[in-house]
């Protein structure tokens, strides 16, 4: 008889919850995850205001002497140094410290949408690339006086908000590699080599052949080449550079999902 | 049948072993319709990992592991629980309310933000960050999120750890008052007060398996130890020589001494001390019966190694 009771109680208890809460959960995981890291300076600031500083030392006080396109050069280039942290960081150090401190667990114990844990990050770093591409574009268009049309601008900020789901991935599978504290140690190294290897501080051309092979094989490198086509600079078609970085995202995630699985 | 008998979780020869420890060893557990079942058990008896193979959160190496007819790992089965784990950090940003409304959103039928806040007895911290919370209030936090849920079946681990006696004695009423709404619970605790006081079933566990298993007073009476208490002259080391004596101690300086034959023990008291007084003979309370029942599984696992 016991056999026959679970099954009678499972039938109630599968009962489907209806569409509209499912949309609240995500919703709801969403406004928390935004919420929680606006309101945490310590990633905030750092996020916006290092983009934002270079941008002004390098692309506005010294940009002219380094020719007439610098100032636009270094947006793209920037802005692309920009968004990379609230991926990597936003999703790597959150899932380190989250595993770190049994948040996850809980979180996999309760009913909560998986994917819905995932969009929320995702939403979250959207948010803040969408800020940091904002503040560069302004910095541009008000201080250096770069002329920027109303098409170049939009183009930019879209390559940029959704040039930040591949290091969202990246950050996700460094994420599952390390717990707690030594992750932002990690994610730097990570960050600062592949901003430079991608020619986001010094342009590519300036630098060793070696290097300028090594460049392709970095995600990066193929957001700053959108990025600088967005403001007029690349001579290259798009889609290639779109085609590598959908393919980083999802091979990240594969790696992440399935360490995910076996580790937890 | 009656609905009492109705199984919500299960556990059928369940194994698990983590690298060559093994966690559990063919654990066998039924939690049913209505009741709070209390896992009592030492450290690293596997209380915790049978918690996680019913929550879906490791798989089992062998065996059958079920929550309402279904794999623990599908997120219906999980819509019908609420969970309390031992250690997590809440986001620290975070208010009390936001927390309560998101692990609401989580669930098909959820109760309000107000009535989940009074059960739990935070309804004046809903606007506190979580970070600016004291222990005790941080756990009364988790406890809202378990029950928020509305959930039919609630997952509890040390669920007061960190309280003072009277937070704790409100999550106890909020308890009994979920039992009475029919939510069963399956409850972990080092407090043996707490599962002496909640408790319709408690299932010790030592070292991966199940030791023993019943109601609070069948736990009791299957252990035949008493507790003879007394003002003597006699130390507890000179006792403790005697072969009627299982545990000798001084205790508020009275000695203490736990026994399987109270009255042989007795009689060699008197013999030895004639100024003997206060003498008082217990039957084993749920502590004694768990200090038993752990040491049993101990030696028992002892005569296998040598054995082997």
């Amino acid at each position: 008889m016991d056999t026959i009771r679970p099954l009678i109680l499972s039938e109630s208890a599968s009962a489907p919850m209806p569409i509209g809460r499912v949309a609240r959960a995500y919703l709801q995981e969403t406004r928390s995850e935004c919420l929680r890291y606006l309101r945490t300076p310590s990633f905030l600031l750092p996020t916006l205001l290092f983009p934002s500083v270079f941008y002004l030392m390098f692309g506005i006080f010294l940009g002219h002497s380094n020719g007439a396109d610098a100032p636009r050069y270094l947006l793209a280039a920037y802005s692309t140094f920009g968004v990379m942290a609230p991926g990597l960081f936003g999703f790597g150090v959150s899932l380190a410290a989250e595993r770190e401190s049994g948040l996850l667990m809980l979180k996999r114990a309760l009913p909560m949408p998986p994917a819905a844990y995932l969009l929320g990050k995702m939403a979250m770093a959207m948010i803040v690339a969408t800020m940091i591409a904002c503040l560069l574009l302004a910095m541009a268009l008000f201080l250096a006086h770069v002329p920027l049309s109303g098409a170049q601008i939009a183009r930019l900020l879209v390559t940029e908000i959704f040039g930040v789901l591949p290091f969202c991935a990246l950050g996700l599978l460094v994420g599952t590699l390390i717990k707690g504290a030594g992750a932002p140690g990690l994610i730097n190294l990570v960050y600062l080599p592949m901003a430079f290897l991608s020619g986001l501080w010094f342009p590519l051309s300036i630098m060793p052949k070696v290097l300028q092979q090594i460049a392709p094989a970095l995600p990066s490198f193929h957001l700053n080449q959108l990025a600088q086509s967005a403001v007029g600079l690349g001579q290259t078609s798009p889609l290639p550079h779109v085609l590598a970085l959908l393919a980083f995202t999802v091979g990240f995630l594969l790696l992440a999902m399935r360490r995910l699985r076996r580790y937890g | 049948m009656k609905r009492s008998e109705a199984v919500l979780a299960r556990l059928q020869g369940a194994r698990k072993a983590y690298g060559k420890v093994v966690a559990l060893e063919g654990v066998d557990l039924a939690l049913h319709f209505g009741e709070l079942l209390a896992l009592l058990g030492p450290n690293g008896a596997g209380k915790t990992t049978a918690i996680a193979l019913l929550l879906g959160l490791i798989r089992a190496d062998a065996g059958q592991v079920s929550l309402f007819g279904m794999d623990p790992q599908r997120i219906q089965a999980r819509r019908n629980i609420g969970v309390m784990l031992q250690n997590a950090a809440l986001p620290a940003t975070l208010r009390v309310g936001e927390l309560i409304r998101l692990t609401s959103s989580y669930y098909p039928a959820p109760r309000t933000l107000h009535e989940s806040a009074q059960l739990a007895g935070v309804g004046d911290l809903l606007r506190r960050p979580y970070a600016k919370l004291s222990g005790g209030q941080q756990r009364r936090v988790q406890f809202a999120l378990a029950l928020c849920g509305r959930p039919r079946l609630l997952f509890l681990d040390e669920p007061t750890v960190g309280m003072d006696i009277e937070a704790r004695r409100k999550v106890w009423a909020a308890i009994r008052h979920l039992i009475a709404e029919g939510c069963s619970i399956v409850l972990t605790t080092h407090y043996l007060e707490e599962a002496e006081a909640l408790a319709d079933r408690v299932c010790v566990m030592a070292r991966g398996k199940v030791v023993s298993e019943g109601s609070v007073d069948a736990l009791r009476a299957r252990v035949s130890l008493k507790r003879v208490r007394c003002m003597t002259r006699l130390e507890p080391s000179f006792v403790r020589q005697w072969p009627e004596v299982v545990e000798a101690d001084l205790d508020n300086g009275h000695l203490s001494i736990s026994t399987d034959t109270a009255e042989a023990l007795v009689r060699r008291l008197l013999d030895a001390d004639a100024g003997l007084s206060a003498l008082e003979v217990r039957a084993a309370g749920l502590s004694e019966a768990f200090t038993e029942l752990t040491r049993d599984a101990g030696e028992a696992s002892t005569d296998q190694r040598e054995a082997a």
